[in-house]
């Protein structure tokens, strides 16, 4: 599904992706771990296009075609599903229109019928209980005075809503209490399907209990360093990054 | 003429000054003001960044009042809005057409000022404040006068309509004058057409006198031809317990100057400044607005938007004067911009002026290009780009369409800017 062949971005000129190979397959969760400041949000956001990021070698495929000649919406229309680790507030633009006008678009591209206000709304209340979600939050601005866990079920519901083949999920668990994280997992596990991939990057194991990995990832320095089932995660928690740090230091000079 | 050159606008102006015998008084006062200080010149504080003197005489080559044009029934019909239902005060250049408009008053009086020769005529708009104002004193031919009866509520909202083109006179003059007596409420709802896309330069001069515990409500629409220049005063006196709320939307013309003033003048007033200026191209919209404080317990609030494209420049001055008397005032002010040419140019000043010590005032300008990090989000969710910024841009200009209170009219200017913003949502 997802090909990423010898990746390398930078920002203003300052190279954060270093050679990122990965394969990623449908049914599949892939969790990447890693220090701060290793390139794991910058992984998810090259991903998804964000502009600010320069790819300066390298090709990622999605499905078969080029994904870094797409432009953000035609890779959201693709089938890639990016949950922000920080969601906008958008003053004046109510949760449900913004929602509508998003599923339509995608929609029209996949050749499918829009969906008119009634037959959006049956769904939209049938996604909501994955995430318990509550109507009123939808009825205002966009994000506009979310808490923390409000805005992070926010983005996967809106996951549920579009439907994506790949999801990536970007350090969604930070910030999250208990509760919160086991409600968003629980909602990222129903979604999860034969046909369909996460990409779960994280900062902390404690989500990978909810959000059962089948391989990790560990990136330093721009680099995949490290690759292995949740085991590794857990060993991840126990000591630390400082001895993959060493090894991969050591390996590099 | 035995006038000291101040420019050479006005000395076009008074060497086509028509010498009208009526209003006598007002009309020898604007001369007096006119002679002696001109029309605003280059280096004039409060037309600093619009320089509407040079523009008229750049533009204008008949300093001559233009007579009725060709006006149909059809004319007006199709510039009446989807959902209206009210009186329609036509202007033909400036002048009042009788047979176009249709006036039930309803609950209100309607004459002409010639008519009714009223003392209150430039006492609300005074020609000393500004140069225009004196200008329309001295060539306004006839105006209108409406009056609301005391304690009665103008169910429909009267529309004040005017259209504009430029004949053997491209100067155009009109005046209003409204009462809304004790206890009334009217809706005002106006316009402006231009009927070609020639020049012309009108010069406008509205005055209101809200009478204790009235309400009015005013709504103005200015989205003209792009070779349109225009000078508009709109002042207010808010009485006791009365409130005033003014909606403004520019959207398109050559050069818009508006004065906008609100003379809170007893406790309990409350004034309402709230607008939008959407441009592109090379238009240039000035408002400069003024409220003032003199009694204690009075609200104002100001919120003033604005979006500009292509070289367009906005300019917002907004003065809060809080006298000594006006203790617990409560003054807010905000003006926000969203630039999204590197051409197109913001001046804003907010200008407060404070000498009671138990008020509540604030005021916040911002200037700034469209937030690409929320583009970006909804990009991510599947909206196409250009759609992400009309839905961005209706957003941040919504907010002030909150407050016209008439539905057909803001559903009619949602409707303008949304067209204009290339979406729909």
């Amino acid at each position: 599904m997802l090909k990423i062949k010898n990746l390398h971005a930078s920002i203003e000129g300052t190279p954060i992706l270093k050679g990122i190979n990965l394969e990623v397959k449908p049914g599949e969760v892939h969790a990447i771990m890693g220090p701060n400041g290793s390139g794991k949000s910058t992984l998810a956001s090259v991903l998804a296009g964000r502009e600010e990021y320069e790819v300066t070698e390298g090709e990622v495929s999605f499905k078969g075609k080029d994904l870094l000649e797409l432009s953000p919406e035609d890779r959201a229309r693709e089938g890639v599903f990016l949950a922000f680790q920080y969601p906008v507030e958008i003053p004046g633009v109510s949760s449900t229109n913004f929602l509508r006008t998003a599923v339509n678009q995608v929609r029209e591209y996949r050749g499918l019928e829009a969906l008119d206000a009634v037959k959006f709304l049956s769904i939209m209340k049938e996604k909501m209980k994955l995430v318990e979600i509550d109507q009123k939050l939808l009825s205002r601005s966009l994000n506009e005075g979310f808490s923390g866990g409000e805005k992070k079920r926010n983005e996967i519901f809106q996951m549920a809503m579009l439907e994506p083949t790949l999801s990536i999920l970007d350090e969604t668990d930070s910030g999250l209490d208990i509760d919160a994280l086991r409600i968003v997992s629980n909602g990222v596990n129903q979604l999860k399907s034969s046909e369909n991939a996460t990409i779960v990057v994280t900062h902390y194991q404690r989500l990978l209990d909810y959000i059962v990995p089948d391989f990790v990832h560990v990136l330093y320095n721009g680099k995949i360093v490290k690759s292995g089932t949740k085991e590794l995660a857990l060993e991840l928690e126990e000591k630390g990054y400082d001895w993959i740090k060493e090894e991969a230091d050591a390996a590099s000079v | 003429m035995t006038t000291i050159t101040k420019n050479k606008a006005i000395d076009l102006f008074l060497e086509n000054n028509p010498n009208f015998s009526t209003f006598e008084n007002l009309r020898k006062s604007g001369l007096e003001f006119l002679e002696m200080k001109g029309l605003p010149h280059l280096k004039e504080e409060e037309y600093k960044f619009t320089q509407i003197s040079k523009k008229i005489e750049q533009n204008v080559s008949s300093f001559k009042s233009a007579i009725k044009t060709e006006l149909t029934a059809e004319n007006v019909k199709s510039n009446l809005f989807e959902g209206f239902d009210g009186d329609v005060v036509v202007f033909n250049n400036g002048h009042f057409d009788a047979e176009l408009s249709s006036i039930s008053a309803q609950n209100y009086s309607f004459l002409k000022l010639s008519e009714t020769q009223p003392d209150l005529l430039g006492q609300i708009a005074k020609n000393e404040k500004d140069p225009f104002a004196a200008l329309n004193s001295l060539t306004f031919e006839d105006g209108v006068h409406i009056s609301v009866e005391k304690g009665k509520k103008v169910e429909k909202p009267i529309f004040l309509i005017h259209f504009n083109k430029a004949n053997e006179g491209q100067i155009i003059n009109s005046r209003i004058l409204i009462e809304i007596a004790e206890n009334a409420e009217v809706t005002f709802i106006e316009n402006t057409v231009s009927l070609d896309e020639e020049v012309y330069f009108s010069n406008a001069v509205v005055e209101v006198k809200v009478n204790q515990n009235a309400h009015g409500y005013y709504y103005r629409l200015q989205n003209e031809n792009r070779k349109a220049i225009s000078a508009n005063n709109f002042a207010t006196d808010i009485h006791r317990d009365a409130t005033f709320t003014s909606v403004a939307t520019q959207l398109q013309g050559d050069m818009l100057r508006n004065n906008l003033t609100l003379n809170l003048l007893d406790s309990g007033c409350v004034g309402n400044m709230y607008g939008l200026y959407l441009l592109n191209g090379k238009t240039h919209v000035d408002n400069h607005t003024n409220v003032d404080h003199t009694k204690p317990h009075c609200d104002s609030n100001e919120l003033y938007k604005g979006i500009l494209a292509d070289s367009s420049r906005g300019v917002f001055n907004g003065k809060i004067f809080v006298r000594q008397d006006a203790q617990k005032t409560n003054a807010f002010q905000q003006n926000n911009n969203i630039l999204m040419s590197e051409d197109a140019i913001v001046n804003t000043k907010p200008q407060l002026e404070i000498w009671a010590d138990d008020v509540k005032c604030s005021h916040g300008c911002t200037t700034g290009q469209l937030d690409e990090e929320a583009l970006f989000y909804l990009q991510a969710r599947g909206i196409g780009k250009e759609h992400a910024k009309g839905l961005l841009l209706y957003a941040f200009a919504g907010e002030v369409f909150e407050h016209i209170a008439y539905e057909p009219f803001k559903e009619y200017c949602i409707q303008l800017v949304q067209e204009r913003l290339g979406s729909s949502f």
